[in-house]
């Protein structure tokens, strides 16, 4: 049975077509939802997908977090559920409190879009089995408000519990690093139970050679939208 | 749209009052000069010279109505009757596009000049729309808002065609890049065209960087739009239909852009700040919400897929004056406007303010009365404010009404289409004769040991280094069809997800070159944008143009200009691609000294298969890299007489477009073939640069190139300073993998494009030009990078 997984539209929601695109391209039917409706429509998973939902107004994700939509994606979250919080999906995730810390205006101030190395920390989340640990992959990256900051405590947690994901890291041919000024070069952060993933650079941007980015073959998002489709079709067949 | 006309004075007023509204003040009665009033008070004077209009054309507008105009009549016809909207200078010029586009060229034109935008067939029933515009005064007054505004304009001419806006492109010319001033305007319209474009979610897939002093107290910022939609879907702004609704949809109506209007503002109400008389002080050009343009296009996509919509109309410059009066000449009777329907975001505004208000994020749709309620339930779901405030009628007038009087009643197309139209005397200047004779002949030319130091300097310059730091800016990957963006030559869209077809645009203009000869400038930089579109191996098909002046007033530029439209025109009837449409922009200057004059011109082309298109650097060590074209000694107007020696002056390169036509067609034809590897055009800096370029732009970190230098031309031989900084144009480097290199020679050869072979990729990391130098590529890199970082940060 073919995997169904969620991509919700929030006023002012600009990858959804990008995450649906991606989704298809891995096997799986997307599934629109609205950001007022407050039905799953049944599915297996959700993608937050990227944008400027509610024009950023008070703070990038903070209104969003509060729709009914998210209401039920944080309950079924919490029930085992999938979610993967792409760039201002991360940051509604922060701000629903799926996820500790918050992503805060970039230290150079200025919207930054970049073809980005990534360094796979940890595989042990549903969205990342598909890497090997360690493994380095090219992801577009593009925010404004993408330095991803958090208290002492929670910080410590994140690394001393294996829970960031994915970090930015130095020089390829282009000369990339981690330019928004991230603590611990943080570019993605997993929930203790590796359902919950927000991620601040764009997979479904890398999943076509032809749309890509020219580095790295131009599909290295490719893996993370196939892996969860293998896991929850593996499940929905079980 | 361009919202600012000098002859109506400074930009006004773009902060709503909020604070007026909150604090639960009522709207009193505006007093008003009604259409009754007017009529019984003859003798009554009125500001029509402060709102920029002569005294014949006052003169005009009485005899045209019998009675003198009221306040909100004058204030309709003085900005429609302005530069900006009328085009009253320009127009007899214009309309030599009309006489030179033949039949054939109309054939894939589904419409033209006159429409906000035209519109071109590119085959499998899909069509494109594409338009080029200018917001260069108030770029310069706010640079932020400006620029934004200026982005989110474009966005909704393309909208109002039907089109799902599917990309757009910035055309930037600042003053020196090292000026003071630049810190402040450059930052700030950068900022701007990405703060809109990427928070509306549109990509950013190409555009120009210039700097110029000309330009340091009048930057010029041209926003181009690409829409995308099914042949058959079109719309235009007409309202036909006797009883059908008018509906203003989008953002609140405030005091943005109000401009000279503020004239007419009463002195009633006292000078603190919620009042017309206080808030004329406040001088702002409009602000943008991106956000609002966003659920402003989902939500008028949605009421075009449901078919609810008649015609329709975007609110940019003039406001409701220009969408109400064009909407009523294009349809079939007259129409009645209720400005008490209006929504508003400030109070007590007068109808003059109402109908001149430039708030952004606003669109006009007619509807039939029993699809109204559909409409209004579309705009609710995306919570976008929405109003019927008038409906067609048969009266032949537009009839506008506020607080129960009549303000308004005026044949339509006196206001939208019979505007003044002037000949504006016509002089070449006495000193054009001594700019051409004074040549780059007589400059120094460098040593033989210092060309390798020359071409790493020249990549370093300001108008040719990486432009990274602008485009580092734009998301260009959003909505995921972006096939090519910066730094190619070309932007390349594939037009939806399940199809293979794709659109290119690419947009030019060599100011100098212009300034030397304007008919010849125009006409390089018309070659040089199809050129750049055939580099990425798509079909050029149509042609905008965003022509950016100095003074009409000025005889001088007024050649200039006409010299401009005549040399594109020709030109397009050369290469047979018509001109669908464009923009004019004039009053650019420092002080009292015009800009370089500036056509930007806009090319459309058309990739049947986009997996076919020639990519950007994916070629890798071992490929062979051909120069097509001939190399002759044109150095007059280059970016080296420029940078080294702050020199303009001679003739500008030759034009050929027949040269250019073949080009185009091989590369075409190499593409869909898929037997190069990469295709890069050759312009400012020429071969020099062209070569730095694909040096840093190799996809394999060790790459390099080892080239030799042409060593003839059609005019003779080529000394190794002429080869790599001559700006000859139909020129471009192509690499091809090694064993394809017989087959694209032969293909050369057939198809009349002078070829040489003067190298290959290596995989040393070194650029080496025989007999002239070699130079580390991340050394090259390093200071073709830095430039633009080191000055903004």
């Amino acid at each position: 049975m073919t995997a169904r997984i969620g991509v919700i539209t929030f006023p002012g929601t600009l990858d959804d077509v990008d995450a649906a695109r991606a989704v298809r391209i891995a096997g799986a039917e997307p599934v629109p939802l609205w950001h007022a409706d407050s039905e799953l429509s049944g599915v297996d998973a959700v993608v937050i997908p990227g944008g400027f939902s509610y024009g950023d107004y008070l703070r990038a994700g903070a209104i969003a977090a509060q729709a009914p939509m998210m209401r039920a994606v944080v309950d079924a979250a919490r029930g085992g559920m999938p979610v993967l919080g792409i760039c201002n999906g991360f940051q509604v995730l922060c701000e629903a409190g799926l996820l500790p810390g918050a992503l805060v205006r970039n230290a150079g101030l200025k919207f930054i879009c970049r073809d980005q190395l990534l360094r796979v920390e940890s595989t042990d989340t549903v969205w990342l089995s598909g890497y090997r640990a360690g493994q380095q992959i090219v992801i577009p990256m593009k925010n404004a408000e993408g330095r991803y900051v958090a208290l002492p405590g929670d910080l410590e947690r994140l690394e001393g519990e294996g829970l960031v994901a994915l970090r930015y890291v130095g020089e390829t041919v282009a000369g990339q690093g981690n330019w928004n000024g991230s603590m611990n070069d943080i570019a993605g952060i997993r929930s203790a139970d590796g359902r919950v993933l927000g991620m601040m650079p764009h997979p479904e941007h890398a999943v076509e050679e032809l749309t890509g980015p020219r580095a790295g073959g131009g599909v290295d998002g490719l893996a993370m939208f196939t892996a969860a489709v293998a896991a929850l079709t593996t499940a929905v067949t079980a | 749209m361009t919202t600012v006309d000098p002859a109506m004075g400074a930009v006004a007023d773009g902060a709503a009052p909020q604070g007026a509204a909150a604090a639960g003040v009522t709207d009193p009665v505006v007093s008003e000069d009604t259409v009754e009033q007017a009529a019984a008070s003859p003798e009554q004077p009125q500001p029509h010279r402060e709102l920029g209009l002569k005294d014949d054309e006052y003169q005009r507008i009485r005899d045209i109505l019998g009675r003198r105009p009221t306040d909100a009549e004058l204030a309709m016809y003085s900005v429609m009757w302005s530069e900006h909207c009328s085009y009253k200078s320009s127009k007899v010029h214009l309309k030599y596009f009309g006489e030179t586009t033949t039949d054939e060229m109309r054939s894939a034109m589904l419409a033209g000049i006159g429409e906000n935008a035209g519109v071109v067939d590119i085959g499998d029933g899909w069509a494109a729309t594409f338009k080029v515009e200018s917001h260069n005064h108030p770029s310069y007054v706010e640079p932020y808002s400006g620029a934004a505004t200026g982005v989110g304009g474009i966005v909704r001419d393309i909208l109002a065609m039907g089109a799902r806006p599917v990309a757009v492109t910035d055309q930037l010319r600042f003053g020196p890049a090292d000026a003071p001033d630049s810190q402040r305007v450059v930052p700030g319209i950068v900022a701007g065209v990405a703060g809109y474009g990427d928070c509306l979610g549109l990509p950013n897939i190409g555009g120009e960087v210039f700097f110029d002093g000309s330009f340091a107290g009048n930057p010029l910022v041209n926003a181009g739009c690409i829409g995308v939609l099914r042949a058959d879907d079109m719309y235009t702004a007409h309202a036909s239909g006797v009883g059908n609704k008018v509906i203003l949809y989008g953002s609140a109506t405030g005091l943005d852009g109000i401009g000279g209007v503020s004239v007419l503002a009463s002195d009633t109400f006292g000078g603190d700040e919620s009042s017309s008389a206080g808030r004329k002080k406040l001088p702002s050009v409009q602000v943008g919400d991106p956000f609002a343009e966003k659920v402003l296009i989902e939500c008028t996509l949605e009421v075009f897929a449901a078919d609810l919509v008649v015609g329709i109309q975007d609110l940019g410059g003039a406001g409701l004056s220009c969408a109400t009066s064009e909407l009523a000449s294009a349809g079939t009777g007259g129409m009645h406007i209720d400005l008490d329907q209006v929504p508003r975001r400030a109070d007590n505004m007068t109808a003059a303010e109402v109908l001149s208000s430039e708030s952004q994020e606003r669109m006009c749709a007619v509807v039939t009365p029993d699809k109204v309620q559909a409409f209004l339930d579309v705009c609710a779901k995306w919570e976008v404010p929405a109003a019927v405030i008038g409906e067609v009628t048969d009266t032949g007038r537009l009839v506008i009404t506020h607080q129960g009087e009549t303000v308004v009643d005026v044949p339509p197309r006196t206001v939208a289409h019979d505007g003044p139209v002037y000949q504006r005397p016509v002089q070449r200047p006495d000193q054009q004769d001594a700019l051409q004779a004074n040549t780059s002949a007589s400059l120094p030319r460098p040593a033989h040991d210092e060309l390798m130091p020359l071409l790493v300097r020249m990549a370093g310059s300001p108008n040719l280094c990486s432009r990274s730091w602008v485009t580092d800016q734009y998301d260009r990957y959003v909505r995921g069809n972006t096939v090519l963006a910066q730094p190619a030559d070309a932007g390349v869209v594939r037009v939806a997800d399940d199809s293979v077809r794709g659109v290119a645009m690419a947009t030019d203009c060599n100011s100098r070159y212009t300034a030397l000869d304007p008919y010849r400038g125009a006409q390089l930089a018309l070659a040089e944008a199809y050129r750049n579109v055939a580099v990425s191996g798509a079909k050029p098909l149509a042609v905008t143009d965003c022509l950016n002046f100095g003074s009409p007033e000025d005889p001088a530029v007024m050649w200039q200009f006409q010299q401009a439209v005549r040399g594109l025109a020709d030109g397009c009837r050369e290469l047979g691609v018509p001109v669908t449409g464009g923009n004019v922009s004039f009053y650019n200057q420092t002080g009292s000294t015009a800009i370089l004059p500036s056509p930007v011109i806009g090319v459309l082309g058309v990739v049947d298969d986009v997996r076919n298109r020639i990519p950007l650097g994916r070629n890798s060590s071992g490929d062979v890299v051909l120069l097509l074209g001939d190399t002759r000694d044109e150095l007059d107007g280059s970016e080296w007489a420029a940078v080294e020696h702050r020199h303009l002056g001679g003739q500008p390169p030759v034009v050929d477009l027949a040269a250019e036509r073949r080009l185009a067609e091989l590369l075409q034809a190499v593409a869909s073939d898929r037997l190069v590897s990469g295709a890069h055009d050759l312009s400012e800096g020429g071969l020099a640069q062209g070569l730095a370029e694909l040096a840093v732009h190799c996809a394999e970190p060790d790459a390099g190139l080892r080239v030799s230098l042409p060593t003839t031309g059609p005019d003779g031989d080529l000394d190794a300073f002429t080869a790599m900084f001559s700006e000859s144009s139909a020129r471009a480097l192509l690499t091809v993998p090694a064993q394809l290199v017989d087959q694209v020679l032969a293909r050369c050869t057939a198809a009349g494009v002078p070829v040489q072979r003067l190298g290959e990729i290596t995989a040393d990391g070194a650029l080496t030009i025989d007999g002239v130098g070699t130079v580390p590529v991340p050394q090259l890199r390093q200071v073709w990078s830095r430039t633009l970082p080191e000055l903004f940060g």
